[in-house]
């Protein structure tokens, strides 16, 4: 009993004390408090506070009534989304593009740092370099300017093409479908590959000297040298960044698709980005709209979970 | 043994070989279509029509430029984007650098609560219709607000910049707080100063993102022409010519015979791009150095 009472004093003094020390501590830091607490409370409102509007998806949103009095419709949307025809074309196009992009975009981005990481010259490697980043720093929007003339009629692809006698007449890129995925994994390629080879170069600049020499000493050709200390040396960049990019596997990308698109290769351009904006904002179907939101995240979520296992299945540097 | 040496050199010497060559083909791959576009848009714009026209103007002309820069709604365009990107730039970098000290104090008791909120933004995103909704409730629709207060603060180059500040001597800090320094006064005199390399890269990452936007134009402020960027105006010019018809300089062309003055639209077009780019590609090769540290500090996993 007594043993009881002493434990219960002693609980109430420290718990008490404790709650008096963080409260004497925030007082103390109240500059830090001053510098933080308001910027957190503007995060909480612009990223936190629009997860509510989540429940759009369950209702028949209607801006007029608000979420408080809009009515439930359980999974309806969903049901309407799995009917829609659209949609499934929008999906296919999405997972298409995007995992184009990763595979060429991956694979540009090594081969592009290997090869500059053989040039002596540093003048020529870094005037290479600087001009490579250059597309990464224009728009969609110029970049698609670019992509328009380069493709039009007289534009250098149909005049290269028609020099060389591959083609006979000048193609309309942009008219036909079936080109559409290919001109964007290319416009893609273009713009990030001199960016994305910054990391690998990064990477391969903090491999150990010692292993090249000795592999010199060993007799190892340049390709041996690359295939087994280079590559190897940049595995965990590249799976790090894999299973990042495998997290956006449902982002394919809308402001080369919006702009490059137009009615004769529609089929293949839109993806669910722009079908979130047509539902979303041209037919004011703001629940329909979320419902297939909620659906990318939850398939991005899930393929950023399953990359990341697989990756410590297989004994791979892990994101999370 | 003299036999196989030999043999390597010459492997060298063609491998050295096909890749500068490689090189230089990457180099005109990734010049030419925007050289081509800055020949086009100092080349007649009726001329330009006809095509034809590679690295050089075929008939030197500056009308383009002039539809852009007297023609009013470009030209005022072009200090929405200027206005947008300085004035977020500079609160975005303030408030990121900000908060970054603050969860750079080890003996900070809300560090690790305010952290994990503000890292867990990077994970998440709640969707375009629940943003647009909030930013309308917010009377962030039409107007210049929007293009400001939604993008103060990045969890990633937080992380970056704390990253950074991190590796900082904290003797200094020290030093200053036996002085009798505040908090904000440390923050200002001297970490903020300190984070200037760090701070390079970030601006110029908040910098080109905020230029290069479009989008946020297209949803919320589309109706207001005084609000219009840049990138917008090009959009719009975009759009118009490759939704009608898949050959744009036929368009032009068509477009132009209606037209009082010489201006088409594949040379307006050509002439906004250039506009469009130029502030880029003057910035970004003085921050080489800068941004390539920046991103294997960014790399670097928390």
């Amino acid at each position: 009993m007594t043993m009881d009472a002493i434990d219960l004093e002693r609980y109430r003094t420290t718990v008490l004390s404790r709650k008096k020390s963080f409260w004497t501590t925030l007082l103390k830091q109240k500059q830090l408090v001053f510098m933080s607490v308001p910027v957190l409370l503007y995060i909480i409102l612009f990223f936190y506070v629009p997860t509510l509007g989540w429940v759009m998806a369950f209702q028949n949103f209607q801006p007029a009534k608000g979420f408080l009095h809009s009515a439930w419709v359980g999974l309806s949307n969903f049901r309407v989304l799995f009917a829609d025809a659209d949609f499934y074309r929008d999906f296919r196009n999405s997972i298409c593009m995007s995992s184009l992009n990763l595979v060429f975009s991956f694979s540009t981005s090594i081969v592009l740092a290997l090869l500059l990481n053989e040039i002596k010259n540093r003048f020529f490697k870094r005037a290479v370099q600087t001009i490579s980043y250059l597309p990464h720093f224009l728009s969609w929007v110029i970049v698609c300017s670019l992509v328009v003339s380069t493709l039009s009629l007289d534009g250098a692809v149909n005049q290269l093409l028609l020099g060389l006698g591959i083609i006979q007449k000048p193609v309309v890129w942009l008219g036909q479908g079936n080109y559409f995925w290919g001109i964007l994994t290319s416009a893609n390629v273009w713009k990030e590959v001199g960016w994305n080879t910054i990391i690998y170069l990064a990477a391969i600049a903090a491999i150990d000297p010692a292993l090249y020499e000795a592999a010199v000493m060993d007799g190892a050709s340049r390709f041996q040298k690359m295939r087994y200390i280079t590559l190897p040396g940049i595995k965990t960049t590249f799976v790090i960044l894999l299973i990042m990019s495998i997290g956006w596997i449902m982002q394919a990308g809308f402001e080369p698709q919006y702009l490059l698109r137009n009615g004769m290769n529609i089929d293949f351009a839109e993806t669910l980005d722009l079908y979130i904006i047509k539902y979303g904002f041209q037919m004011s179907n703001f629940s329909l709209a979320t419902a297939a939101g909620i659906l990318m995240s939850t398939i991005n979520i899930a393929m950023l979970l399953t990359a990341n296992y697989i990756a410590k299945k297989v004994g791979e540097e892990r994101l999370i | 043994m003299k036999n196989t040496l030999n043999r390597t050199q010459i492997n060298d010497v063609i491998f050295n070989g096909f890749n500068g060559i490689f090189m230089l083909l990457l180099i005109v791959v990734m010049l030419y279509p925007f050289l081509n576009t800055v020949a086009i848009s100092f080349n007649d714009g009726l001329d330009s029509v006809k095509g034809g026209i590679y690295l050089w103007p075929r008939i030197f002309s500056l009308q383009s430029y002039k539809a852009v820069f007297f023609g009013g709604a470009v030209y005022h365009a072009f200090f929405i984007s200027v206005a947008r990107t300085v004035i977020a730039t500079v609160l975005n970098i303030f408030i990121t650098t900000m908060l970054s000290y603050a969860l750079s104090r080890r003996e900070y008791i809300l560090r690790k609560f305010i952290t994990v909120i503000v890292v867990l933004t990077m994970y998440f995103n709640a969707g375009l219709i629940p943003y647009y909704l909030l930013y309308k409730s917010l009377g962030l629709r039409n107007s210049f607000l929007v293009y400001i207060i939604p993008t103060m603060i990045s969890a990633f180059n937080m992380v970056v910049i704390r990253t950074y500040i991190r590796t900082l001597p904290e003797s200094m800090v020290e030093s200053a707080r036996i002085d009798g320094a505040g908090e904000f006064r440390i923050f200002l005199r001297i970490i903020f100063p300190l984070c200037k390399p760090i701070l390079a890269t970030v601006a110029l990452f908040v910098a080109v993102w905020q230029w290069n936007q479009w989008f946020d134009t297209f949803i919320y402020n589309s109706g207001v022409q005084n609000l219009s960027t840049m990138q917008y105006e090009l959009m719009k010019l975009l759009t118009s010519t490759t939704s009608a018809n898949s050959n744009p300089s036929l368009v032009g062309g068509v477009g132009a015979t209606g037209a009082t003055n010489l201006v088409t639209p594949i040379s307006i077009r050509s002439a906004i791009t250039v506009v469009a780019a130029v502030p880029m590609i003057i910035v970004y090769p003085f921050l080489q150095n800068y941004f390539v540290v920046g991103l294997a500090v960014g790399s670097i996993k928390e």
